[in-house]
């Protein structure tokens, strides 16, 4: 079973709550999805704070687990603050620390990153940093603390698939023992395999879902949750080594079975 | 008092940050608050002092990926 700082995670799914059509379209995704954990951000709210709230009441009513997130901060500091924050509204030490270098492409500012990995691990945070697939960042983020790593396989919101096989072959391949979840860049059930297929612990998903035709429900031949994702890379390739052109330990993102 | 709330200036006439959330109607146990890039437990707004020129930060929950 997936465990991530010490908790086992019944799914190797993590969903993205944003952009969904309805707040009951998002809420539908997560549970048929089965995803053992949803991530959610934070913002600055107009006085009444309800909007919010709601929110915050719809999640915790899901009773899944969650992992905040850093979204849109550009810096160290904002984003150890937003950090701090998030621990105090969600009650968590996960943060997903994300560091935005460019304000067009969102890629990660991994030098920033790798500075504010380091102050959060050593304020307890225990942090999932979205970076790129750089080994050498991967090696200073694990050097500042961090137990997982959250790579890129294309740019957030591009739903380009995987475009450099070969870098996530290597961090496979460097990083045995790391949980690695792709976390940005999937667009469709064959992205989701490609990278199951290279080893990779998990996916995290947000676009793909919540921009198909229909979030929740599951029509043939359209992105969407778990029987979608589910019918196009389960069972999931276990050759023989010999036979084996990716991976060693394909993985399949379905809730594993006792 | 003069406060840049969010971004925006406003003068109010709260001495405490959980005067000012008060009077803003700001209720809930899903606020996060910070003051000049410093978080501001909950159990610490009744005894922060606000002064001239404060930052503060009102945070709460939203949809991300």
């Amino acid at each position: 079973m997936l465990e991530l700082y010490g908790t086992e995670i019944p799914s190797r799914l993590l969903l993205g709550t944003a952009r969904y059509p309805s707040p009951a379209m998002l809420a539908e995704s997560v549970k048929r999805s089965q995803t053992g954990i949803v991530t959610v951000s934070l913002r600055r709210e107009t006085a009444g704070g309800r909007n919010g709230g709601a929110f915050f009441e719809m999640i915790r009513e899901l009773g899944v687990r969650v992992l905040p997130n850093t979204a849109g901060c550009h810096g160290v500091s904002e984003a150890v603050l937003t950090a701090k924050m998030a621990r105090e509204v969600f009650r968590t030490n996960w943060i997903k620390l994300e560091v935005i270098g460019n304000h067009d492409t969102l890629q990660p500012d991994v030098f920033a990153l790798v500075e504010a990995a380091r102050i959060l691990s050593d304020e307890g945070f225990e942090v999932f940093p979205y970076t790129t697939d750089d080994l050498i960042v991967a090696e200073r983020l694990l050097d500042a603390g961090c137990q997982v790593l959250m790579p890129w396989c294309a740019p957030i919101g591009t739903a380009a698939g995987p475009l450099n096989l070969s870098a996530l072959r290597s961090m496979r391949a460097h990083f045995p023992d790391v949980p690695l979840i792709v976390d940005a860049g999937i667009g469709r059930p064959s992205h989701a395999a490609i990278v199951m297929e290279l080893g990779f612990d998990a996916v995290l998903l947000n676009t793909a879902v919540a921009g198909a035709g229909d979030p929740a429900a599951m029509p043939a031949g359209r992105l969407s949750a778990r029987a979608c994702w589910s019918r196009a890379i389960w069972p999931c390739p276990r050759r023989p080594s010999s036979e084996r052109r990716f991976s060693r330990d394909a993985r399949s993102i379905l809730p594993d079975r006792r | 008092m003069r406060l840049i709330i969010n971004g925006e200036t406003q003068i109010v006439a709260a001495t405490t940050l959980s005067q000012l959330l008060t009077a803003l109607e700001y209720e809930g146990e899903w606020l996060a608050t910070a003051v000049n890039g410093e978080l501001i437990h909950r159990e610490e707004r009744d005894d922060h002092a606000l002064a001239d020129n404060d930052r503060i930060e009102i945070l709460t929950p939203m949809q991300g990926g």
